[in-house]
């Protein structure tokens, strides 16, 4: 084995996280990278939301009530949370949905699979402020009579999972986890379990699969996790970000959470800026602050170029062009309004030098590759979509490659197990409603009508 | 004679205690890579005997061992190099990285040198685009912000580590 010393080579947060470029940050507020530990979350006013529920001790001193399950849940209807692992479901009517008294083992999951192309936020949050999670998980579990907890972590960020069983350590040894927490009735055990490499299982039900030792393959739902989850048991499973969002609301109330981002969307959101910005990174910002605003808070457009399209959510969302999106707040609603999706929080950005025909044939091929290949449509279409998209990259395509593009993505859409399906499809259809004269122009002249091949 | 060292028994079973005595299973992610990181690579007696210990069926170890992208089924280099090139990693000189590592060491994609030392893969969204182009060392070391001079030293460093290495061991 080796034992080369490559810490000369790893990022350091600064680009990415500790830029001082957020819009009232919560989650990322006031970490520079050394300050992840126990001691420096709890000197953040760390614990102090889980402490107060469980005990009634107030941030002031003073001793109050502790809170109950239900308040707890109506908090989180209250702030407007809504799941930030891509699909926006209300987490406190989610959380709603476990059947909390029923006597037998229920578990809670984190979702850290984090996996879409272009998304990277919650590696900053586990890395640079793990205790945030570790305290929303607490307090999750509280809510819903939970247990027992794990962490799944996408497995090519090891260091990432070392870091979170650290912190998790730190909790345990101070008390926050373990039996009778803070000496209350409240016990919860959480551990870190990571991938190895599979997107399919950020897909929860894959999770749960990988989670319980096998191939990573997508169950039907319904059932929901919530009823039938890990080791068949009632399951609630949250991404990393809405957990580390919990404390915040807890210690300052669901109403101040709504406010700070706009009806039906509460809070604030990370966005992973990639691909043609001046200054990549994850930037949290209000919900339905400006798209042009988060543009400039990345530098803008890499080299003062001009913007051509953005895909606002992650590789599965839909691609918009420029003008759509320049017009676009950065919430669930204005965005699907738009025709695409809020998703993960990554924003892709590309430039006037991009060849839609290129970035689309990097997108199909990810998913033909990931395809978990329970269903046909998916199986099949992906390798499909791919290789038409190839052959008209390559000037081979056929006149009647585009209206075949469409019905194939069409036929994949709504007919399996999972969304990697239409997650396959969408970018399919969205790039030839947009960009079709470029598709066309490939496939009639044999080449390129960028001028500047990307 | 146990397939295993009893300190990797012990790192296993760290890994088992975390989830209900009837579920050992689900720690079979967590063993498979730490046979990988001793071993370089999961073969099929370390398999076999992987799921002894776990008190699983061995052809479900390996439906783990062949279903996720990390597990090597071969042995590979001494230094496995992952170079991200989906798109929003392609859109900052992802493909361009991976062009040349393979140019540098002489290898296609998914190669290794003939010298043992390096194999170098394509690989799907590691979670770190942000700061592309990004590049996973050994399944556990990502590297960031790798353009060409910065990927030129390190496989000097990767280079001359190996050289030290095999010096040693044949003494
Ligand atoms: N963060 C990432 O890396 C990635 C995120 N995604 C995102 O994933 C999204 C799709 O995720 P899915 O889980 O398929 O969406 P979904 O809409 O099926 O579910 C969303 C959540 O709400 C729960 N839920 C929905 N309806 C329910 C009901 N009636 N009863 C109980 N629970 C219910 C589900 O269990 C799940 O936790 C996409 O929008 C995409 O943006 C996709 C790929 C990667
Ligand atoms: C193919 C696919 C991949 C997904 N990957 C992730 C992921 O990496 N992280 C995540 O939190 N959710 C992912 N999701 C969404 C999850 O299925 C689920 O909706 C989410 O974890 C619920 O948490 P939330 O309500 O807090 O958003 C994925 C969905 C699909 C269809
Ligand atoms: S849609 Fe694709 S990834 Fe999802 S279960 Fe079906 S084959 Fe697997
Ligand atoms: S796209 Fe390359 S690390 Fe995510």
């Amino acid at each position: 084995m080796s034992t080369l010393d490559l810490s000369k080579f790893k990022a350091t947060g600064l680009e990415t996280c500790f830029h001082g470029r957020h819009i009232e940050p919560q989650i990322y507020a006031g970490l520079n990278g050394a300050n992840w530990h126990l001691q420096d979350y709890v000197a953040r006013g760390g614990y102090v939301a889980l402490r107060r529920i469980l005990t009634g001790l107030l941030p002031d001193g003073t001793q109050g009530e502790p809170m109950t399950p239900e308040q707890l849940i109506a908090e989180v209807k209250a702030s407007g949370l809504r799941g930030r692992g891509g699909a926006g479901f209300p987490t406190g009517l989610k959380w709603s949905f476990m059947p909390r008294a029923l006597p037998v083992q229920k578990y809670l999951v984190c979702n850290s699979d984090e996996g879409e192309p272009g998304t990277c936020k919650d590696r900053d949050i586990l890395m640079f402020n793990p205790h945030a999670v570790i305290e929303g998980m607490a307090i999750a579990a509280y809510a819903m009579g939970i247990s027992v907890g794990y962490n799944y972590i996408h497995g090519e960020i090891f260091e990432v999972y070392e870091r979170f069983e650290a912190a998790l350590e730190e909790a345990r040894a101070a008390g926050f986890l373990g039996n009778n927490i803070l000496g209350s009735s409240h016990s919860f055990q959480l551990h870190a379990h990571h991938g190895f490499g599979a997107y399919i299982c950020g897909e929860e039900t894959a999770l749960l699969e990988s989670l319980e030792g096998k191939k990573g393959q997508p169950r039907f739902k319904p059932p929901f996790p919530a009823s039938f989850g890990l080791y068949g048991k009632p399951t609630t499973i949250n991404n990393t970000e809405t957990f580390a969002a919990v404390p915040w609301i807890i210690r300052h109330g669901g109403e101040a959470y709504l406010k700070v981002g706009k009806p039906n969307n509460g809070g604030t959101k990370i966005f992973s800026m990639v691909g043609d910005v001046e200054r990549p990174g994850n930037y949290e910002v209000p919900m339905g602050t400006p798209f042009s605003t988060l543009l400039e808070l990345a530098g803008g457009v890499k080299g003062g170029r001009k913007l051509k399209a953005v895909i606002p959510g992650g590789s599965s969302a839909p691609v918009l062009p420029a003008h759509l999106m320049m017009a676009c707040t950065m919430d669930y609603d204005s965005i699907a309004k738009a025709g695409s999706m809020l998703g993960s929080g990554a924003v892709i950005v590309m430039d006037e030098t991009r060849c839609m025909v290129k970035s689309l044939l990097r997108l199909s091929y990810f998913y033909q590759h990931e395809s978990c290949g329970q269903c046909t449509p998916c199986r099949e279409g992906t390798g499909w979509l791919w290789r038409m998209v190839q052959r008209i990259e390559h000037g081979e395509g056929r006149p009647e490659d585009l209206a075949m593009l469409d019905n194939v993505a069409e036929n994949i859409m709504g007919r399996t197990i999972c969304a990697l399906g239409d997650a396959a499809a969408m970018p399919v259809r969205a790039m030839l409603k947009h960009f079709r004269d470029e598709f066309a122009y490939h496939i009639e002249h044999k080449t390129c009508q960028v001028s500047v091949p990307a | 004679m146990s397939f295993f060292s009893d300190a990797t028994l012990a790192r296993f079973e760290r890994e088992a205690a975390k989830y209900p005595a009837e579920q050992r299973q689900s720690a079979v992610m967590a063993c498979l890579s730490i046979i990988q990181q001793e071993q370089g690579h999961v073969s099929q007696a370390a398999e076999v005997a992987l799921a002894a210990v776990l008190g699983m069926a061995p052809i479900a170890v390996h439906e783990v061992t062949t279903f996720y992208n990390m597990y090597n089924q071969q042995p590979v280099g001494r230094y496995k190099l992952n170079v991200c090139t989906n798109l929003p990693c392609q859109l900052r000189e992802g493909q361009t990285a991976l062009d040349h590592v393979c140019k540098r060491l002489g290898v296609e994609p998914y190669g290794s040198t003939t010298d043992g030392v390096f194999t170098v893969q394509p690989s799907e969204c590691l979670g770190a685009c942000a700061d592309a182009p990004v590049m996973l060392v050994n399944d556990r070391e990502m590297l960031s912000f790798m353009r060409e001079e910065r990927l030129d030293e390190l496989l000097a460093m990767c280079a001359a580590e190996a050289a030290t290495a095999t010096a040693k061991s044949g003494q």
